[in-house]
């Protein structure tokens, strides 16, 4: 049966074996391997971080905490649908986190697009995969250097469950000044991926 | 399938890649992408966006028994069936329609709004609602104005207003200043699935008394 570790088969001390920045090995190890080491690694990076993410999405502590738990079996039951040409690690969890924000918090059921096909189950290309991480990489840069005006309205845009009139009554912002800061941002990130 | 020209705006693909739409917008933005190449690719540049907030953002220490928990949670096997997705080729409504409106057009139980046009009410959660509205070619859906936001999707054949042209897959976004007098292209109807986050407020006397009773 698939994805039934052994007890006590886990062991922090093995986590640091592994390179920390390469989740999509750690990801591959725990589909192919059932390696719990390696689970143990995500764990302790995505799992505070989806929790922080619930919370900030409005769950209370002990939901935020039990769906983070649901979300990170969800992460191991799923690891064999990774597929690092089409995201990232990162992308992949925060996808699972936010159905489960649907499921669990909102209480909405989740229609989803149609599935593309994509011919017979082939492995991912390794040129698509280098590419991928490195728009990631280069995302992720071009994010942390918005302006911090720009960069909190995004944050907020993803994590606070709150339409721009809500965020413009909270903030005190007309709602052109957030709508044209929000643009702004999005425009500078597209810059940074040319 | 002809081409796409009217697309999703960055605000609901935001709102989609990070779960805070109500599930009648959900509907519509999945039902479009569906239906669109390019919007389905713009998703993911939003879903990695959201990748990126959240392993730079902050962090919730979790309980210090999380991990033993969630290996037990783990050994009990997955919770969720995997979803399969097929439709029939040419089918006029894409797969995410199907748990909302039956798998194809047959299933619609349409209700008469008038003048030929025809609408069935979609159930959703919250506060949007979803419908979707079957126009005979030539008629004009009723003009409204709008409090919130109005998402209105081309399933099949082709509408125009004011301000241009929308055939299968094309998505016209109107908010709460826009007054639009849509109508349907001569020919086969156009059936469109409309999302509006606040009740509609038709400015013609009939439709107005109407509404309550039609449940818009
Ligand atoms: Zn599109």
């Amino acid at each position: 049966m698939r994805g039934r570790p052994k007890p006590g088969a886990y062991d922090t001390t093995m986590t640091q074996t592994i390179p920390d920045t390469d989740w999509a090995a750690h990801l591959q190890r725990v589909h192919t391997h059932r390696d719990q080491n390696a689970f143990a690694a995500l764990f302790a990076h995505f799992a505070p971080r989806v929790k922080g993410f619930l919370i900030r999405s409005g769950a209370s502590e002990p939901l935020a905490e039990e769906c983070t738990q649901e979300v990170m079996a969800t992460v191991w039951h799923k690891a064999h649908l990774f597929d690092g040409s089409r995201a990232g690690v990162s992308t992949w969890i925060f996808t699972i986190a936010r159905n489960k924000r649907i499921d669990a918090l909102r209480k909405q059921r989740r229609p989803e697009p149609e599935e593309v096909t994509w011919g017979p189950e082939e492995e991912p290309d390794q040129t698509d995969v280098l590419a991928l991480q490195q728009d990631t990489r280069k995302l992720a840069i071009a994010l942390a250097q918005l302006p911090e005006k720009q960069r909190i309205l995004i944050e907020r845009a993803y994590f606070a469950d709150l339409s721009h009139s809500e965020i413009a009554e909270e903030t005190g912002l007309p709602l052109g000044t957030i709508k044209s800061r929000i643009r702004l941002a999005l425009e500078r990130l597209r810059h940074a991926m040319q | 399938m002809g081409q796409i020209n009217h697309h999703l705006s960055d605000q609901l693909l935001i709102g989609y890649a990070a779960g805070a739409l109500p599930e009648a917008f959900n509907l519509v933005v999945a039902t479009h992408i569906s239906l669109c190449d390019e919007c389905r690719a713009r998703l993911g540049s939003f879903e990695t966006v959201g990748g990126c907030l959240l392993d730079s953002g902050p962090a919730a220490s979790v309980a210090s028994d999380a991990l033993v928990n969630t290996l037990k949670l783990i050994a009990e096997g997955p919770k969720e069936p995997p979803k399969v997705s097929r439709n029939r080729a040419g089918n006029v409504f894409p797969t995410p329609l199907h748990d909302y409106a039956g798998s194809d057009l047959s299933a619609v139980r349409w209700r008469p709004m008038g003048g030929g046009v025809r609408q069935a009410r979609l159930a959703t959660s919250g506060a949007a609602t979803a419908r979707l509205l079957y126009i005979p070619g030539g008629t004009h859906i009723p003009d409204h104005g709008h409090r919130g936001t109005e998402m209105t999707l081309v399933l099949q054949g082709a509408f125009r207003d004011e301000t241009d042209r929308f055939g299968r897959g094309d998505i016209e976004i109107a908010d709460q200043q826009m007054q639009h007098t849509p109508v349907a292209e001569p020919g086969a109807a156009c059936i469109c699935l409309a999302a509006t986050d606040a009740p509609l407020k038709f400015n013609s006397l009939i439709p107005r008394i109407a509404q309550p009773f039609l449940r818009i």
